[in-house]
């Protein structure tokens, strides 16, 4: 048999479903706990920082979980540091270099607008255990979603120079948004299990909430139908995600038998 | 911090009050720069909110607060100094009233 031919499972579908969700907030985590120490503001480098730990946080969660289900004894440090590039399926928006104070609202903000519709669709899933997850992490979504939008309209109706920095940031990631609504036979099989959900049925909404922000904010809106990139939930990423990885595994690596819990 | 952060001086400060619990009065938890009210009650969620605090945050800019100055100690405070009556320890209770309790 080979691998064309072969199925897709239930538990291999879960697992990457959940895989795919924790690799986006790992690696959005950590690129925005860059910002530790480096804030624009004592103020907003706690807010940033707090943002992190809640990323970090939803993705040890997910990780935790997907250790469960794939039941080979593995915990959630393994998905996180013992797997190379090919293996994260993490979006490519997600890790892009965090740039500028505006790129990363920008991002933030098109993340969290996208995280938002996807939980509040999410937290009705049949798994209790995962929707009860979901349930928790998505008053942090809003919050997220809160603070990001309110820095796009500041930045983009603020000073010229704000305008013209987030500008320059949507404009600049806007390729990378395609990859959102992406979907493949993890989806369709999780979708049919009500384990996951079909992220099309949003994109209306979600196209919705960032048009009337950027317009809000004195912005344009860029072109949608523009080239966009792929590949990233199969594994194929931008060449930021090495860089990310060797700084984040190598401590771990080094010492695979440290103890921190 | 970064070196680019000449807008701190522009940025207003900001007085923080969290409530702990429905029904407690509001506590002066610290202040705060931001540029406007919907910011400045963000931050503070995010500085003063971040271990279980409270359920309620006032904020108001600290332009807004008029304090008494330390030369009005003397004419404010003192003269309540000797006058225990104000208590209400200074009265003691009815032995009537005792046993009804």
């Amino acid at each position: 048999m080979t691998t064309e031919t072969k199925e897709l499972t239930k538990k291999e579908a879960f697992l990457s479903y959940l895989l795919r969700l924790a690799d986006d907030r790992l690696i959005l985590g950590q690129r925005m706990s860059e910002w530790c120490g480096h804030g624009p503001q004592l103020e907003e480098d706690l807010a940033m920082a707090n943002m992190a730990l809640d990323l970090i946080g939803h993705a040890t969660a997910l990780y935790e979980y997907a250790a469960e289900i794939e039941d080979e004894g593995h915990d959630e440090d393994h998905f996180a540091y013992f797997r190379d590039d090919r293996d994260f399926t993490n979006l490519q928006l997600c890790e892009l270099p965090k740039g500028d104070f505006a790129f990363t609202i920008a991002r933030q903000f098109l993340f969290s607008a996208f995280s938002y519709f996807q939980y509040e669709r999410l937290k009705e899933a049949k798994d209790e255990q995962f929707s009860g997850m979901v349930n928790k992490h998505l008053k942090e979504i809003k919050y997220h979603l809160r603070h990001s939008r309110e820095w796009v309209l500041r930045l983009g109706d603020g000073t010229e120079e704000s305008h013209e920095r987030i500008q320059g940031a949507f404009d600049e990631m806007w390729m990378y948004t395609g990859e959102l609504f992406y979907m493949d036979e993890v989806d369709e099989l999780a979708i049919n299990e009500n384990f996951g959900v079909d992220s099309s049925e949003f994109k209306d909404e979600w196209k919705k909430l960032v048009e009337d922000t950027l317009i809000e904010a004195t912005l344009t809106v860029p072109d949608w139908d523009q080239f966009m990139m792929s590949g990233s939930r199969k594994g194929i990423h931008t060449e930021h995600l090495g860089h990310i990885l060797a700084q984040m595994q190598f401590l771990r690596r080094s010492h695979p038998d440290a103890e921190w819990k | 911090m970064s070196d680019n952060n000449s807008n701190k001086d522009k940025w207003p400060l900001w007085e923080v009050f969290t409530q702990p619990k429905s029904g407690k009065p509001h506590e002066h938890a610290g202040s705060l720069h931001a540029a406007d009210e919907e910011m400045a009650l963000q931050n503070a969620r995010d500085t003063y909110a971040r271990r279980n605090e409270g359920v309620s945050i006032w904020v108001v800019e600290s332009k807004h607060i008029t304090a008494s100055t330390p030369e009005d100690m003397g004419p404010f405070f003192d003269p309540a100094n000797d006058k225990p009556y104000r208590h209400p320890q200074f009265y003691s209770v009815p032995r009537a009233v005792k046993k009804r309790s």
